[in-house]
């Protein structure tokens, strides 16, 4: 079942929607359904997650029904249906990793964000959930950080807990 | 020290920029096949060079392309598959990562043989950086005149475009892929029509893997035979092998294939042995979807032979004492880790990796990884390992594409040599919570003809 939050109105830029075009030039005549994934990516990058609204929006821009995108959208993992933690850290949860130690760092977030899997924290910065594998095995355990997609890898607690340090510094 | 075909530049800073791909040699390929062979020629030559398949089924590439349809006035298509997301899998994201011009040289040669004017990349969405290193390449291409209209005078034109996936593992199926790429859902397609006849938007399609792409570049350069006297029997050239789990050197390696798996495992031109002095227990050599194979049937046939990296030694004595090659993707298991545990993580892969169209599939997934949970956390029975076994049988071959197989080997394999842990695990539910059953018989020398008795 599809989920989604309240909403408010969204509005695509001009970059962005020249972004869009750029995609939609890549297919065939007819054939813009096929940058449906990419453009969620560009419309998540930007919101931080899809709500429906924004979905229309995107169904409405491709000229196909708005059932076509909340179906691509909610099957694929990476598209968020509810709003996140600004930094949303995804740790590979798949055998290799758990050979060496990604259980652990699963554990380690729980404990050092005081949230489950899937919640947001209180300050609104983190949430973490466990992925299935992210072609890194031989560097494991290893986390990514969207929209980037930014990779760190041979975790270790201590590693996990600078890590977040760093984030919150950012922020 | 083996040939290196793909990644012999690749330490070489720079190697990832076009200047110095160019210098050390890059590029070549697609002088000559645009400019001395005809496309069929170069279906020639892959044919002659006996590469198969990177992807993980191993289907001789040439051959593939030989089948292509080619109707009058209707576009064709390449496809690269860079979904790479078959657990213990990570070569392609490597040699994208630090040699991209390998693949983009591949796709304008494979492109340029098959007759597309359009070929397309499929990068799995994580991989947003790679996607980056690959939309400046092909810029960089496209600047030296390798992409776009009338490439180096001889008229060929060609686009390449880079596709992101958004995160589901059955998109490495070609046909998910395929519709996935239309932007939808990735469900597999029934067969037939395969690919080569209406794939993507209808037209003939071919989709190959990265590394199979990558490796048209050497044939081209060498020849189809010299690739060919690389390897053994019909395991022809250099395979990249991911190497993970508990070695002391994980990693990406070039191979020729036919090297010994001991010599991979324990030399230290390869993965240096075991992590931290332990001692091996299992392997899965071909990604989580190859039966696993205990430590004494890895490094030994069942006759006793040593057992080589090749599709056809890996896969000798069938699934009783073999596996497969598929996409290179080695695991190792030292002597603490628990199979049980491990088959329960890779089924609940399976269960959400599903795209749930055969119900064989969407409720044989999800039972595995229930009774195998159970079993792992100590409130399995006797009788659930022979349930798991009746399951994994009533998934495979009834189900639309080979996930469901893919699903049911691992554990199918698992009870098979592995049963005594499974029981161990219902006979002491405390024990097995805190302890593992550790290393058993499972490195001890194949008695040979009791144990092929046995097996069959
Ligand atoms: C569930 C499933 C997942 C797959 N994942 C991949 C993948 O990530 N990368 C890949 O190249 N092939 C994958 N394959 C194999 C492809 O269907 C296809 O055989 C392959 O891309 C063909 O390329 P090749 O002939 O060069 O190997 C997968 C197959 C199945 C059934
Ligand atoms: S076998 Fe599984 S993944 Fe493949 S089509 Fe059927 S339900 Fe989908
Ligand atoms: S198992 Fe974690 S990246 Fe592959």
């Amino acid at each position: 079942m599809l989920k989604v939050e309240e909403h408010s109105p969204v509005e695509f830029s001009a970059d962005l929607i020249g972004r869009f075009d750029e995609i939609i030039a890549r297919y065939p005549g007819g054939k813009q359904k096929s940058a449906l994934l990419p453009i969620l990516h560009l419309v998540q990058a930007e919101l931080g997650w899809l709500s429906t609204t924004a979905m229309d929006k995107v169904a409405a821009y491709l000229q196909i029904r708005p059932i076509e995108v909340y179906e691509v959208a909610s099957f694929y993992t990476m598209y968020f249906l509810k709003p996140q933690g600004k930094f949303m850290l995804e740790v590979c949860r798949t055998g290799p990793c758990c050979l060496v130690g990604a259980e652990k760092i699963l554990d380690h977030l729980e404990t050092r964000l005081g949230v489950k899997e899937g919640e947001v924290t209180p300050d609104g910065l983190f949430s973490f959930r466990g992925v299935e594998c992210l072609a890194a095995c031989g560097y494991g355990p290893v986390l990514q950080i969207g929209p980037e997609y930014t990779f760190y890898e041979n975790l270790t607690t201590e590693s996990v807990d600078q890590l977040i340090e760093d984030l919150k510094k950012k922020s | 020290m083996s040939r290196k075909l793909l990644l012999e530049h690749i330490n070489v800073p720079g190697i990832a920029g076009l200047d110095v791909y160019r210098q050390k040699g890059g590029y070549r390929a697609v002088e000559k096949a645009l400019k001395t062979l005809t496309p069929d020629e170069v279906v020639e030559e892959v044919k002659k060079s006996g590469l198969r398949g990177r992807g993980g089924a191993g289907f001789p590439t040439g051959m593939k392309w030989s089948f292509l349809a080619k109707p009058e006035g209707v576009p064709r298509y390449l496809v690269c598959n860079a979904d790479e997301s078959e657990p213990g899998t990570f070569k392609d994201r490597y040699l994208m990562t630090h040699i991209p011009h390998a693949l983009i040289e591949g796709m304008i040669v494979s492109s340029y043989a098959l007759g597309a004017k359009a070929s397309y990349i499929y990068v799995r969405g994580e991989m947003m950086p790679q996607i980056r290193i690959l939309e400046k390449a092909i810029a960089e291409a496209r600047n030296a005149g390798f992409l776009g209209k009338n490439i180096l005078g001889t008229g060929y034109e060609l686009e390449l475009y880079v596709q992101p996936g958004g995160g589901a593992y059955i998109c490495g199926e070609e046909t998910a892929l395929l519709e996935s790429l239309e932007g939808k859902r990735g469900n597999p397609r029934i067969k037939p029509p395969f690919p080569a006849i209406a794939g993507l938007y209808g037209c003939p399609t071919v989709v190959n893997n990265v590394e199979s792409i990558a490796a048209t570049v050497p044939i081209i350069n060498d020849g189809g035979e010299e690739y060919a006297k690389i390897g053994i029997g019909r395991s022809t050239g250099t395979k990249l092998i991911s190497a993970s789990g508990n070695l002391a050197r994980p990693g990406v390696y070039e191979i020729e294939l036919g090297l010994p798996v001991e010599e991979f495992i324990y030399s230290d031109e390869y993965c240096g042995g075991i992590a931290n002095g332990k001692r091996l227990k299992a392997t899965v050599a071909g990604g989580s979807s190859v039966p696993i194979l205990p430590a004494n049937l890895t490094l030994k046939l069942a006759n006793g032979e040593p057992r080589l990296m090749s599709y056809e030694s890996l896969s000798e004595g069938g699934f009783a004492t073999g596996t497969m090659l598929g996409s290179g993707g080695f695991i190792a298991f030292d002597e603490d880790q628990c199979i049980v545990r491990n088959t329960w993580n890779f089924s609940r892969f399976y269960h959400h990796e599903s795209c749930g169209q055969c119900s064989p599939c969407r409720e044989g997934t999800g039972w595995l990884e229930k009774v195998l949970h159970r079993l792992e956390y100590g409130h399995g029975k006797m009788s659930d390992i022979d349930l798991l076994v009746d399951v994994a049988r009533k998934i495979e071959g009834n189900t639309i594409c080979p996930l469901g197989d893919a699903a049911a080997w691992p554990v199918g394999s698992a009870i098979r040599h592995f049963r005594d842990e499974f029981e161990w695990h219902v006979k002491e539910p405390v024990k097995s919570q805190t302890q593992n059953y550790g290393l058993a018989d499972y490195a001890k020398p194949i008695e040979k003809t009791a144990e092929v008795k046995a097996a069959e």
